[in-house]
Formats: structure tokens, C-alpha cells, sequence
């Protein structure tokens, strides 16, 4: 058995080494994608290992070196990390599996190019979810960036330079123009990065007037990944993107790696207690309630389905915002569960818009009615999947909602939980009816009718589901959704010292 | 009478004694190849002598060397700190790398007869670079000054054999050097009347902080005429040009050295020999250095933009990135002091790196034009990893010497309670991110043009020097202990030196 610490550094390290080998193993693309397996299963271990240390009361570390006087390159476990990295790890195990069958059915080109990205991609992740200062978290965040641009980019036509350039320059410009000097602004004040519980800022900044809305801003604006409006463009644009990289990047990895930032932010560099007294996140609140609702109002418009499960990611993106702005203990262990249950859900979704474009080479949401009969399975998934994202019980993603409205009113913000009322009411709409419309009315061909009750049911052996690994993936991620509903006590439990360290 | 006593005189009299030794060597037989390696074991010896130097500095302390055995202030003195053993690792360190990768390059851009020539010329530019560097004597640093650029002027002009325009870069840089080089010495001699010494030290101390409308103009001059050599903004079009059509090889080297040279003889002026306790000193820093350093920061970086070709952009860009180190000298801080120091180094990694790329690029595609770099990450892997490499660094992205420069010039704004200019820094380094990655998408995602079918890799004689330097942009992002700690000593001891 490892050491907690040794395993901190070796999950960042090991995705690197798989990367290698994948390129090494260019020729044979089955021994490739045992490479990425292996270490995606090696990965998974290692994750655990610390998640249990950090569940034990431990807080292992890696000190790797340092590069200018003051500035370490470190890690450090803490309760979100680790479920994050846990959480990153698991699901890309899942994915790969997707990958592997989505890639090869549909026979795209550069597959080695594109393992090598996801394994340093998910290195980066690591690195993010284990940084012990803000200076580490920008070092993978930026990596994070760099490494999945070619995965945006992979088709390589005039669609994909211009996601492309998108993604990159919102990406770029928010976390050098604004993430970067907020930092090095957190380091001139306080002397130090480290994520601190109770945060650093309290003291110095006791009487500093708007400094703290003003450096809130920056971080809130500036880590582009939690796609706060109006910087939230770049996340549509990377729906150019294979699905694997849109169901995984842009539905976990990535994205988290944005919002677990702004929390990590919120709770170790400011510390709730000055975040609220302060007032320092009361707009960037509101910010992020607007951006739920107009983000849900645009993807009520979009035919596409994977466009509409973008604009629906930067909505529950800000639920995580807003948790963290809400800057109470129950917004921030709202904001952490969200995490969880959302990663499950939205990769669900992700995986069967996947299945039912390799399967059934239908991309918008007019188009899928009837399509339920030919492929239940995918279709359960993605009930399963959207009903998490709604926050219906009994899936995972009713208890953030739970919490964040007790969140909302421990602050006194009532307006906040209308506007979490209004949210699951529009995600109702755009999300279920989707396979409801795909169970109950007749092919667009056929004039969408309802198939009323002569209509035959499921015909078992008329199936046209998509490869098994495209269709297997969805269905183990919606068990996660499920379990997550069945195992929040735990998990809450494990959570919970990020908001009591005061 | 022993080597070492003799170390600082080293880096100059090498390369002074093997250029004209360079020129009895034939240019066309074995290819070429006898100056060449000539040139490199030259490059070699100075890099070794200044490695030497920079270690002995860092470890005991100055130096000081007496040239000739004259006394100062009377005679000639090399006095090197660690300022200058910096700048001297910097430019023996470029040039290292640049000759052995030159030969491919200047076998297909010059005329095979002027081949020894090239090398003289190219060395004698180092040795005046050097010198300007090494020399603690103000009118000494005028002698290199010209010394480098009237070889720097035959250099620019060699690329004639390719481009024509490269007579009429030459000739503008010729007359514009000129007009810089004239201001300069207009300023030593308002300081020599002043004190009667050209001694830095000895000037420094005789002035003593007296003011007079003399001192002041030959300031003026002084700062006026390095700012010319330096390329800073509104003085920088004659470098556009000149680093475009200049020889590739002649642009990697000058590129990563010659602009830094000037900004450190500026810094080295306002620090050693005026003495910033003169109340002008501090209206130049707001009133002239700082403003010049922001406008260039973005004119030049918003013109890189719309370049098409690539050897152009990388110069605008330059005109930019001097505006990074004048804006840290213009905070007048000891952090502000050590940020320009770290990006003056910094800097000539990324660029040297960038350029070297260019000039691979050229040899095999045989165009700096934009287009030229279509597709390039297909055909030419290794040159098109080591430019999105040094590319990254130029914008500032972590894990790179781009990310420390950035990092210690925020910091510095930042601390000196100047948050404004901390946010231009990053708001000009975004327009880096869209120069550079225009030329990075093209790399990438364009298929090659049907004319470059042919294309290979470059050769291992030019891709191992320049993935060399495109290491050391990423080592020297990781380590620091040898740029920004020894940056910070310096920074130290001239602001220590002014007080």
C-alpha cells in the first residue's frame, strides 16, 4: 500500500506516463486503449486511496518544488479535492470505455492524438483538484486549457477552427487577463496562495472598502471554465468536439475544474465568514441567478441537442456559483454536492446524445421523437439522467437543490429559491420532455403524432441501440445518479469539514 | 600572471582576436565548414569565459579588471556585477547556441564567398555586444555600441542575396543607428563636461547628486539615444524591417540580444552613473519611460497582429516586450528592477527561440511569410513543437519563462500600488495570445499549401540548438534560482549602488 502522499503526486503523474505510453502504442490500437484502461484503472485506485486518507482526517501532501521565492508547486488533499478527483478519475474510466466505442464506430481520425490529449487533460485535472495554492491551481488550470484544445479541434474543419479560436481566447483571455493578476493580487496582499481554511484575506483586507468585490470579480469572471454569463460563450462553441470530449470535458472534467476553483476560491482564499461580513459576493450572487435563468431561456430554444445540453450545463454550472456566492454553509456544501450530481447526470446525458447520433445519426431534438422505441436503453439513461438534473428524487441531484435553498434562506435571500423553483421548472420542460417525447409520440416522419395505446410497446427484438460500449457507459453513470441519491448522507458527511473550518 | 586573474577580459579579446583570423579562412572549400566551426568554438570559449564569470560573481562578489593595468579612473575598467554577468550569460549563451546552428541556414541565405566574412562580421557583432555589457568605462560602452552595429548594418545587409529590401533595412538602421549612437555620445559628452571623468563610478560619484540643467540634458541624450538602439516606442521602425529581411541567423541572434543589451546599458545609466536620487530621474520614469513602455506595449502588439509575415510580427512584438522591462524600470522599485531584469533574460530565450524557428522554417519552405506556416506541425514536428513552445512563453502561459516574467512584473505593479498597470500588462499580452495564435491555428489545424509537399524536418544541426533554447524557455520557467535570484541580487545591488 502507498502512502496518501505518494498517491497525490502519482495521479498527476500517472495520466502523463499513460499519455506516453498511448503514443508509444500508436500502432496497435488495441494494446492503446488497454493503456488508457489500465491507467484509467490505476488512476481510479489511486484516487481512492486518498479520498479514504482524507475521509480518515488526514490531509496528505506532495511538495514538488518551488519556483520563485514564496510560490511551491504543491498538493494537497482536502474533502472537495478528493471528491473531485475521485469523481474525475471514476468517470473517466466510464468514458474511456464510451470513447472507444464512440471513436471507433464512427471511425474518426487521430484516435492516438486524441487519447494522449484526454490523459494529459485529465493529469491537469488532477493537478487542479489536489493544488495546495492558487499558483498551483493556475499552473494545471492553464494545462487544462492548453491540452484540451486539440480535443475541441480534432475535426479540423472551418466548424472547429472557430470553436476553436473561441474556446481558446475566452479561456485564455479570462484566466491571464483576470485570474492571473487576481492572484498575483491575493499573493501581494496576503503574502501567500495557500489555501488556508477560514481563508487569507480576512485580516489584511479587514477595511479595504471594494477591494474584496473587486478581486471577487476578477476570480469570478476570470476562471472562464465555471462559465459564469457573459463568459460563458466558450462552452457552446466546444460542442464542436466529439462527444466523449463534450460528455466528459464539458460535462465534468473541465467544467468542474472551473467551478470547484470558484469554491476552493470562495472557502480557502477568502473564507465564508469575510465573503459574507465583507459583502464581497453578494453581486456576483445575482450574477449567478441570472445566469441560471438565461441560460435555461436559451436552451429551452435550442434544436440541437447537444447545444441544448450545453446552455443547460452553464445554467447548472451556476448553481455551484451560486452556492459558493450564497456564502453560507449550507450554499457551499449545496455548491460541493452539486458537483457530484451533476457530473453524473450531464455525462448521462452527454453519453446517450452520443449513443443516439452513432446509432441513429440524429443530432436534433425534433428529430428524436419515436426514437425511444428502437433504442429503450439509451432513452432510460437519459430519463434517469435528466430526471438527476431537474433535482427529482429519488436521484442525486435533488439534494443540492435541497441544500441550496436552505442555503438561500439561511442568508435571507429568498428570491434566490424562487429563482431555483423557476429553474427545475424550466429544466422540466427542455430536459424530460425529451424522452417523453421520444417513448410516447411516432417518429417526425410519421407526423409525431401520440402513439395513443394501440400502439405496440418496446418491440424487444426490433432494437437498434448504438455499440454496447456506447450504450453501457450512459446506463453505469445514471446508476451513479441513483446511488448518489442513496449515499448523500455519506458523502455530506465527508464534505462537510470545507464549511465548518471557520 | 594567471588565467583566471585575466577571466573578464576573456569574453572580448577572444572574439575580437578570432574575427579577423576568420577572414584568412576559405569561405568555399569544405563547404564552408572551416569558419563556421571556427565561429563556434569561438562562441563556446566566450560562453564558458561569461558562465565562469557569472559564477565567480555570484559566489565573491564583483569584479573589477583593469585594462592594460591602467588604473581607473584614468584607465579602462571591466567591472562586472551580476546585472551585467546576466546579460553577458545571456548574449554568449545565444550566441552558443547560434552557430552551431547557423551553417545549414547561412548556406543557403549567403553568398558562399562571403562565408568567412559572415562570421566575422557575425562575431565582432558579439564581441560589441559584449563589451558594451562587460565595460564599467561610459565612453567604452560607446565603442562597442559602434563596434557592434556597424557589424550588425553588414549583417542585415547580407540577407540582400534573398531579399533586396533587406539594403534599404540596413541602410534605414544604418542611419537611424547612427542618429541614436550620436545622441549618445552628445549625452557622455555633456557628462563628461559636467564631472571630467568617464569613469561610470567615478562619474556617479562626482555628480554626487548636484544637479545641473547639464547633467539633466545629458541624461536626456543618453536615454534618448540607447532608446533609439533599443527600440523603444515611438523609436522603433527601423527594427521591423531590419530583423525581417536580415539573415535568419542573423535575426535569431541580434533578436535575443542586441535590444536587450540597450535596455540594460539604460538601466545601467540611470543606476550606476546618474544615480536615481536626481529628482529628473523620477519625471523620466512617469513622465517618459512609462508611458513610452505602455503605448509600445500595445501599438506594437496591435500592428504584430495584422503582420503576415511572421519574421516582422516577432519584431513588433519585440517593440512590445521592451515596453515589459522599460515599464518595470519605470516603477522604480527594487521588484519593478528585478522584473525587467528577469524579462530582459527571459526574453532573449523566447525570442532566440522563436526566431531560430523561423529561420528552419525558411531553410526548408524558403518563406517568413505567413502562409508559409500552413500545416507546419505535420511536416515539421519538432520546429513547429519548439515554436508553439516558445509561442506560449511569448504569451505567458505557466510552466514557462513567459509566466515568471509576467508573474514578477504583476507582482511588482501590483506592490508599488500601480493595479492599473498590472491589468495593461495582461491586456497586452492577450493581443500575444491572438499574434501568436494565429500562427499556432495555421501550424495546427490548415492543411499545408499543395507547393510544400515536399517539405521535411529540419535538420538535426539546427533542431537540436533550437530545442535546446526552447528547453531552457521551459527550465528556466521552473527553476528560477539562476534568472530570478540572481536578478533580484542585482536589482539589489544597483539600487543599493544609488543609494
Amino acid at each position: 500500500m502507498i502512502s496518501a502522499g505518494d498517491a497525490v503526486a502519482l495521479s498527476v503523474a500517472l495520466p502523463i506516463a499513460g499519455a506516453g505510453a498511448v503514443w508509444l502504442l500508436d500502432r496497435a490500437p488495441n494494446l492503446r486503449e488497454a493503456a488508457t484502461l489500465l491507467t484509467g484503472a490505476a488512476l481510479v485506485a489511486l484516487t481512492l486511496v486518498v479520498f479514504l486518507a482524507v475521509g480518515e482526517g488526514a490531509r496528505p501532501g506532495y511538495f514538488v518544488f518551488t519556483v520563485i521565492g514564496g510560490l511551491p508547486i504543491e498538493f494537497q488533499a482536502e474533502p472537495l479535492g478528493a471528491m473531485f478527483a475521485v469523481l474525475a478519475s471514476v468517470l473517466w474510466f466510464v468514458n474511456s470505455l464510451y470513447s472507444i466505442g464512440y471513436m471507433r464506430g464512427h471511425h474518426e481520425k487521430h484516435q492516438t492524438r486524441f487519447y494522449m490529449c484526454f490523459a494529459v487533460a485529465i493529469a491537469a485535472a488532477m493537478g487542479v483538484a489536489y493544488a495546495a495554492n492558487l499558483f498551483t491551481l493556475f499552473i494545471f488550470y492553464e494545462v487544462l486549457t492548453l491540452s484540451t484544445f486539440p480535443l475541441v479541434t480534432h475535426k479540423g474543419d472551418d466548424a472547429a477552427r472557430f470553436g476553436g479560436r473561441v474556446y481558446i481566447g475566452i479561456l485564455m483571455g479570462t484566466s491571464i487577463g483576470l485570474l492571473l493578476p487576481a492572484i498575483i493580487w491575493v499573493y501581494s496582499i496576503a503574502g501567500t496562495t495557500n489555501f488556508t481554511p477560514g481563508g487569507v484575506l480576512a485580516t489584511p483586507l479587514a477595511d479595504a472598502g471594494a477591494l474584496p468585490v473587486i478581486l471577487m470579480g476578477l476570480f469570478a469572471f476570470g476562471i472562464g471554465k465555471a462559465a459564469l454569463m457573459p463568459v460563458h460563450p466558450w462552452l457552446p462553441n466546444a460542442m464542436v468536439a466529439p462527444t466523449p470530449v463534450s460528455a466528459f470535458l464539458h460535462a465534468v472534467a473541465v467544467v468542474k475544474a472551473g467551478v470547484f476553483s470558484v469554491l476552493k476560491v470562495a472557502v480557502y482564499i477568502f473564507g465564508l465568514d469575510f465573503l459574507s461580513a465583507s459583502g464581497a459576493s453578494a453581486p456576483f450572487m445575482w450574477i449567478a441567478a441570472a445566469s441560471i435563468l438565461l441560460a435555461s431561456a436559451i436552451a429551452m430554444h435550442k434544436d440541437n441537442l447537444k447545444a441544448r445540453l450545453a446552455y443547460s450545463t452553464v445554467s447548472q454550472l451556476s448553481y455551484v456559483t451560486l452556492g459558493a456566492m450564497l456564502a453560507t454553509q449550507m450554499g457551499v456544501m449545496g455548491g460541493a454536492m452539486q458537483i457530484a450530481a451533476h457530473a453524473a447526470g450531464k455525462m448521462t446525458l452527454f453519453m446517450c446524445a452520443g449513443a443516439i447520433y452513432v446509432g441513429a445519426h440524429k443530432t436534433l431534438v425534433s428529430e428524436v421523437r419515436g426514437l425511444g422505441r428502437k433504442m429503450p436503453f439509451t432513452f432510460i439513461a437519459f430519463f434517469i439522467g435528466a430526471m438527476s438534473i431537474v433535482g427529482l428524487p429519488p436521484m442525486g441531484g435533488s439534494w443540492p437543490k435541497f441544500l441550496l435553498m436552505l442555503g438561500a434562506a439561511d442568508a435571507g435571500q429568498l428570491a434566490i429559491i424562487g429563482v431555483l423553483i423557476v429553474s427545475s421548472l424550466l429544466n422540466v420542460v427542455y430536459l424530460l420532455s425529451i424522452p417523453v417525447q421520444a417513448f410516447y409520440l411516432e417518429p417526425a416522419e410519421a407526423g409525431a403524432k401520440p402513439q395513443g395505446s394501440g400502439a405496440p410497446a418496446i418491440d424487444w427484438r426490433n432494437i437498434e441501440e448504438a455499440p454496447a460500449l456506447c450504450v453501457i457507459p450512459p446506463l453505469i453513470t445514471a446508476l451513479f445518479a441513483l446511488l448518489l441519491f442513496i449515499f448523500a448522507d455519506p458523502l455530506y458527511a465527508y464534505l462537510a469539514p470545507i464549511a465548518e473550518a471557520r | 600572471m594567471n588565467l583566471a586573474a585575466q577571466l573578464p577580459v576573456l569574453p572580448i579579446i577572444t572574439p575580437l582576436i578570432a574575427a579577423p583570423l576568420t577572414i584568412l579562412m576559405p569561405s568555399e572549400k569544405f563547404g564552408g565548414r572551416a569558419p563556421y566551426v571556427w565561429a563556434t568554438l569561438v562562441a563556446w570559449a566566450a560562453f564558458a569565459a561569461c558562465a565562469a564569470l557569472l559564477h565567480a560573481v555570484a559566489t565573491a562578489g564583483p569584479i573589477s579588471y583593469h585594462l592594460g593595468d591602467w588604473a581607473p579612473p584614468i584607465g579602462i575598467e571591466y567591472r562586472i556585477d551580476l546585472a551585467n554577468a546576466l546579460v553577458l550569460t545571456l548574449v554568449s549563451g545565444v550566441a552558443a547556441l547560434v552557430m552551431p546552428f547557423s551553417f545549414r541556414s547561412v548556406r543557403a541565405e549567403i553568398d558562399p564567398r562571403q562565408t568567412s566574412l559572415f562570421y566575422a562580421a557575425l562575431m565582432i557583432c558579439m564581441a560589441g555586444l559584449l563589451g558594451v555589457t562587460i565595460t564599467g568605462d561610459a565612453f567604452n560602452v560607446f565603442v562597442f555600441l559602434e563596434i557592434s552595429s556597424l557589424s550588425t548594418y553588414a549583417l542585415v545587409a547580407m540577407g540582400g542575396r534573398t531579399d533586396r529590401r533587406a539594403l534599404t533595412a540596413s541602410f534605414n538602421y544604418l542611419v537611424m543607428g547612427t542618429i541614436g549612437a550620436t545622441f549618445f555620445v552628445i549625452g557622455l559628452g555633456l557628462l563628461y563636461q559636467a564631472t571630467g571623468t568617464l569613469n561610470m563610478a567615478d562619474v556617479k560619484h562626482q555628480l554626487a547628486g548636484d544637479n545641473n540643467r547639464m547633467v539633466e540634458a545629458g541624461f536626456a541624450f543618453i536615454v534618448v539615444g540607447m532608446g533609439l538602439k533599443a527600440a523603444m516606442f515611438p523609436m522603433h521602425l527601423w527594427m521591423p524591417n531590419a530583423y525581417a529581411y536580415a539573415p535568419s541567423v542573423v535575426s535569431a541572434f541580434i533578436a535575443a540580444t542586441a535590444t536587450k543589451v540597450a535596455v540594460y546599458v539604460i538601466i545601467r545609466f540611470i543606476y550606476s552613473v546618474i544615480g536615481i536620487e536626481f529628482g529628473f530621474i523620477e519625471a523620466a520614469f512617469n513622465y517618459l519611460l512609462m508611458p513610452m513602455a505602455i503605448a509600445g506595449m500595445f501599438f506594437a502588439s496591435i500592428v504584430a497582429i495584422f503582420q503576415d509575415d511572421v519574421k516582422r510580427m516577432l519584431a513588433y512584438s519585440s517593440v512590445g516586450q521592451i515596453g515589459y522591462m522599460l515599464l518595470g524600470v519605470s516603477f522604480g522599485t527594487e521588484q519593478g528592477l528585478t522584473a525587467s531584469l528577469v524579462h530582459l533574460i527571459n526574453h532573449g530565450m523566447m525570442k532566440g527561440a522563436l526566431f531560430m524557428a523561423a529561420a528552419c522554417v525558411m531553410l526548408r519552405v524558403g518563406s517568413h511569410s505567413i502562409s508559409a506556416y500552413a500545416g507546419l506541425a505535420r511536416r515539421m514536428p519538432a520546429t513547429a513543437a519548439a515554436f508553439i513552445l516558445s509561442g506560449l512563453s511569448l504569451i505567458g502561459a505557466p510552466l514557462t519563462v513567459g509566466f515568471i516574467s509576467k508573474w514578477q512584473l504583476l507582482a511588482a505593479a501590483f506592490d508599488s500600488g500601480r493595479a492599473w498597470a498590472g491589468f495593461l500588462v495582461v491586456a497586452s499580452s492577450f493581443l500575444a495570445v491572438i499574434y501568436v495564435g494565429r500562427v499556432i491555428e495555421l501550424m495546427l489545424l490548415r492543411p499545408p499549401a499543395p507547393d510544400a509537399a515536399g517539405v521535411k524536418e529540419a535538420p538535426l544541426s539546427m533542431i537540436i540548438p533550437l530545442l535546446v533554447l526552447t528547453g531552457a524557455n521551459v527550465y528556466f520557467g521552473l527553476n528560477t534560482e539562476l534568472t530570478v535570484d540572481l536578478a533580484e541580487r542585482a536589482a539589489h545591488a544597483l539600487m543599493g549602488s544609488a543609494r
